[in-house]
């Protein structure tokens, strides 16, 4: 009945389970739902590394959050509302972060003796006082599930398996979600199995279902979380993979080139690797090297002979990939380098989100050797991020680095779908065969950019040979001349320089453009900042809000915009490396605060630190 | 790599001659190999604009700036994958690679075996002067066990590698062998490699007159070149020696090949075997010979066997077969929408 429903502005739901659970399909099928109601949201897959971890286990647990709210949301929220517990190691990893007197849903089902074990419970905790600061609903999902698929005569593994389905009709009911998208879903899925198809849409009306009855009713509330009221548009949801892959491939079809990704497989970056490889009719060639070495090598190759050469992988392959991208500095080649960040040093967390790779980014080469460094803050806006990455690379002839990471990379959020036709063409044109008596000069540049002529193999008149030597600036030929190395290294830093003339001047995202405290943030911390400095605006605090996406060079005017305020607070996921930088660029007394557990910043964390900057 | 267009006029020699100061050391073996290549250029009939030159780092790697064609010196070890990114950008391209002992099989050899794996339509050119030349004459992975270089000073200790079982053990489809010194037979094997559609791999024999001066004179002084060097042609007998009557014959009880004599213990030219190109056994026999003093070495091609589609064919075929088939906005518009009104 409509009226039992409680409408709210926005909840937080974390499905928590075993690595086998398909807590990630259910999240996202959630998800899904929940985006075509049109309410905002932003999600966080938090899974292991391990990709079948001993079943039961704490360090087996696979979690998605969901953020979502008939308002603008701009992160995956610091606690959620609601928990659901596949397995005792989930409620014992979970269970801290759940607000007090917030609902846990939980199958007692598989509080087994032995899960329990697992898990390190020496009591099974349902019904304890452990419990008491939470509305707990504990339901036997695994026999509810196994008596809702029973028709379709599966095993009883491969019953079980849809209780995460089970759980989310429980979930779309509490919600007030629709389910044909997640059966139109499961149909196209299993097609070619329309018996798991049935089962698992059987056990998702049994959930939804079970909601409906009586007995649950009575005690449990049904939410009603309504549309955001956002820009008109046709929307869909995307993740930073997909929005970064599509971005790139527009950069091509802007830059008038075809795209040849080189990538060898790293979490979390493969997705971008699996996105690009599907999409053959774009002219896009994707080729899976031996190495991470090969994958950027390759690249370099193909834009030597006229492609747009991009590769792509998280930090321990930027290291491998890093004598390379001085060649490409070197030779002064267009090439795209996507870092998908990951906790570090070494294999570190690489399922976890990061942002450790700005040193690396700006600085991590022998030699002067200087690059352009991108940051993306969000999924969609991998979109853009990543075309502006395309068309530095192609005007400027460099490498650009385009930093995304972890958590970017496979969070989702809805999109406004852009207007394709409408972005703005940035066709290269190629060295053309010079005129008779004239000669070819690879390295002849741009009074302007300062970007070499770009003479493609297969054209006449225009053969050169390039390579990592030292080249003499008035004829690209192999120079050993002192002056001249100064010369080339001064050209190389004026020409990345340049770049500062052509992107947007630095603007204050919120909050005035002086006064007391300007919190700046680059890369994912973009939501949780935001959502901190609102808070703190609206306690009365005198902070603004400053997000760089252009990393190197730096926007012309940050330096004057940093110094219309009294203080200066750089929250990181490392251990403060934009703070090093801003320091050394400008003398400024950028104060850290620093998180590297792994995961995104809480707001509450970002505001206290607020607070107390505000007030020392 | 056998469809490139004619050019207009005949090019000579002096076309694929760029105006740089060669830098080799006098006396080296790469002057020769240089100018075997400059001559049989104008013979295949390829064009300078569609004519690629990839190296990595070496002495064998300066190669490409003295070509008045495309040139790429890149890094060390690195050229098999920038080849593949090159040709993968642009199939019509007639791309061939540079490297040396110690570029391809030591710093390089992961990308060595990868590109010849995967039959990459390239012509690789591996000098073998079993030693690192440009860093000053350390031993390098072809170097003779008990070199003696400044890095080994009371000589190696590590068994060498065979670069020609290491092409075909990578699964190379086209394996070769000629000598610095042979200007009559390296164009020959040159023009073979460039009508090979697919991952070309010839081994030069080559001298460094600095660090490890005759390191081949057991296989190519002129004295022994008869009795130390076995010419293969396909369909022929596998004879050789200055009086042409040793052969070469399959012993079944060893299960190796050996050396006989026409006409010694009753031999006869029945008992030679006659060279099959496509015949990948005898390639890897042939590849084990010289291995001990009595044997020649196996000069020409050792093995040609072309596959049905090559890679970058392969590669291409595939973005062909449905480019233009979906727009960028059918893709990024497909999946499941909504309307924000």
């Amino acid at each position: 009945m409509a009226s039992d429903i409680q409408t709210l502005e926005s909840a937080v739901v974390r499905f928590a389970g075993d690595s086998g659970d398909g807590m990630q399909l259910t999240g996202s099928q959630f998800t899904t739902s929940t985006a075509l109601a049109g309410s905002d949201l932003a999600t966080f897959p938090d899974f292991p590394a391990e990709i079948r971890a001993p079943v039961g286990t704490t360090f087996g647990v696979s979690a998605f959050q969901i953020n979502f709210g008939a308002r603008s949301i701009k992160t995956v929220g610091d606690q959620p509302d609601v928990l659901v517990a596949m397995n005792p190691a989930a409620l014992k990893t979970n269970i801290a972060n759940l607000r007090a007197g917030g609902l846990l849903v939980v199958d007692s089902g598989a509080f087994t003796k032995r899960n329990l074990q697992k898990a390190g419970f020496e009591t099974n905790p349902l019904g304890t006082p452990m419990l008491d600061n939470y509305q707990v609903i504990d339901l036997d999902i695994s026999k509810m599930t196994l008596e809702a698929v029973k028709e379709f005569g599966l095993g009883n593994k491969e019953a079980l398996r849809c209780k995460n389905m089970w759980t989310l009709g429980l979930m779309l009911w509490m919600f007030s979600r629709n389910r044909a998208p997640v059966v139109d879903w499961l149909n196209g899925k299993f097609a070619k199995k329309p018996e798991i198809a049935q089962s698992n849409i059987a056990a998702l009306n049994a959930g939804h279902a079970f909601g409906e009855t009586a007995e649950l009713s009575a005690h449990i509330k049904r939410y009603q979380i309504g549309a955001n009221k956002t820009e008109a548009g046709l929307y869909r949801t995307v993740t930073g993979s997909q929005a970064l892959s599509w971005g790139i491939a527009a950069g091509g079809e802007l830059a008038g080139l075809d795209i040849m990704l080189g990538s060898y497989p790293i979490t979390p970056a493969s997705p971008i690797l699996h996105t690009l490889s599907g999409m053959k009719e774009l002219g896009v060639t994707t080729f899976q090297a031996e190495d991470e070495i090969a994958a950027i090598c390759a690249a370099i190759g193909a834009s030597y002979a006229g492609a747009l050469g991009v590769t792509s992988s998280s930090g321990p392959g930027i290291a491998l990939k890093t004598e390379a991208l001085g060649l490409a500095i070197s030779t002064e080649l267009p090439l795209v380098v996507i870092n998908s960040q990951r906790g570090g040093p070494s294999t570190g967390l690489p399922t976890k989100t990061e942002q450790s790779d700005l040193y690396q980014a700006i600085y991590g080469r022998n030699g002067d050797a200087p690059l352009p460094v991108v940051a993306t803050r969000s999924p969609g806006d991998c979109f853009e991020a990543a075309i502006e990455a395309c068309r530095l690379a192609v005007k400027y002839m460099t490498p650009v680095m385009l930093l995304t990471d972890g958590f970017i990379a496979n969070a989702a959020e809805p999109w406004k779908l852009p207007d394709i036709d409408a972005l703005e063409p940035f066709t290269v044109d190629f060295a053309a065969t010079p005129a008779e008596g004239e000669s070819f000069n690879p390295f002849k540049r741009d009074d302007k950019t300062l970007a070499r002529n770009w003479g493609i193999p297969g054209v006449k008149g225009t053969e050169h040979r390039i390579g990592g030597i030292e080249k003499s600036y008035d004829t690209g030929h192999i120079s050993y001349d002192p002056d001249n190395h100064q010369k080339m290294t001064d050209t190389r830093f004026a020409k990345i320089d340049n770049i500062a003339d052509d992107i947007p001047p630095q603007t204050i995202e919120q909050g005035d453009d002086t006064g007391t405290l300007v919190v700046v943030g680059w890369g994912s911390t973009y939501g949780p900042i935001s959502e901190a400095v609102k808070a703190a605006r609206a306690e009365g605090l005198n902070v603004s809000h400053m997000h760089i996406r252009y990393l190197n060079p730096f926007p012309r005017n940050l330096e004057s915009v940093l110094r219309g305020f009294d203080k200066v607070l750089v929250p990181e996921m490392n251990a403060g490396q934009l703070k090093t930088v801003l320091r050394d660029k400008f003398l400024i007394d950028a104060k850290p605060l620093n998180q590297v557990s792994g995961l995104p910043f809480k707001i509450e964390d970002i505001l206290s630190a607020i607070r107390a900057e505000v007030s020392s | 790599m056998n469809q490139m267009t004619a050019p207009n006029e005949k090019l000579t020699i002096k076309d694929f001659t760029s105006d740089q100061e060669v830098r080799w050391c006098p006396g080296c073996g790469d002057y020769a190999i240089l100018k075997c290549m400059q001559r049989t250029l104008p013979e295949l009939g390829v064009t300078r604009e569609n004519t690629v030159f990839v190296s990595g780092i070496g002495c064998s790697s300066r190669f490409p700036y003295y070509m008045d064609t495309y040139g790429f010196h890149t890094i060390h070890g690195r050229a098999p994958a920038v080849a593949t990114g090159v040709k993968l950008a642009n199939p019509e391209l007639d791309v061939w690679m540079i490297t040396g002992d110690g570029d391809g099989l030591s710093i390089g050899g992961n990308h060595l075996m990868h590109v010849l794996r995967r039959d990459v339509d390239i012509n690789i050119l591996l000098f073998n002067n079993k030693i690192y030349g440009l860093t000053k004459g350390q031993y390098s992975p072809t170097s003779d066990v008990g070199t003696r270089s400044p890095s080994t000073p009371q000589g190696s200790v590590d068994p060498s590698l065979n670069p020609i079982i290491f092409a075909l053990g990578s699964g190379a489809r086209f394996v070769a062998r000629t000598v610095d010194t042979a200007l009559k037979h390296m164009p020959g094997v040159f023009t073979r490699a460039h009508g090979f559609t697919g991952a070309a791999f010839v081994e030069i024999l080559q001298n460094c007159i600095v660090y490890n001066d005759a390191t081949w004179a057991g296989v190519t002084e002129k004295s022994v070149v008869a009795d130390k060097q076995l010419l293969l042609e396909h369909g022929e007998k596998m004879l050789f020696g200055a009086e042409g009557n040793k052969g070469i014959r399959f012993n079944a009880d060893t299960f190796a090949l050996e050396v006989v004599v026409v006409g010694e213990g009753g031999i006869t030219e029945d008992d030679v075997l006659t060279h099959d190109e496509s015949n990948l056994q005898l390639a890897r026999m042939l590849a084990e010979l010289g291995g001990n003093p009595s044997e020649p070495m196996a000069m020409g091609v050792l093995y040609a066997e072309q596959a049905e589609v090559a890679y970058t064919d392969a590669v291409i075929g595939q973005v062909e077969a449905v480019k233009g088939k979906r727009s960028l906005k059918d893709i990024i518009y497909s999946g499941q929408t909504w309307e924000v009104k």
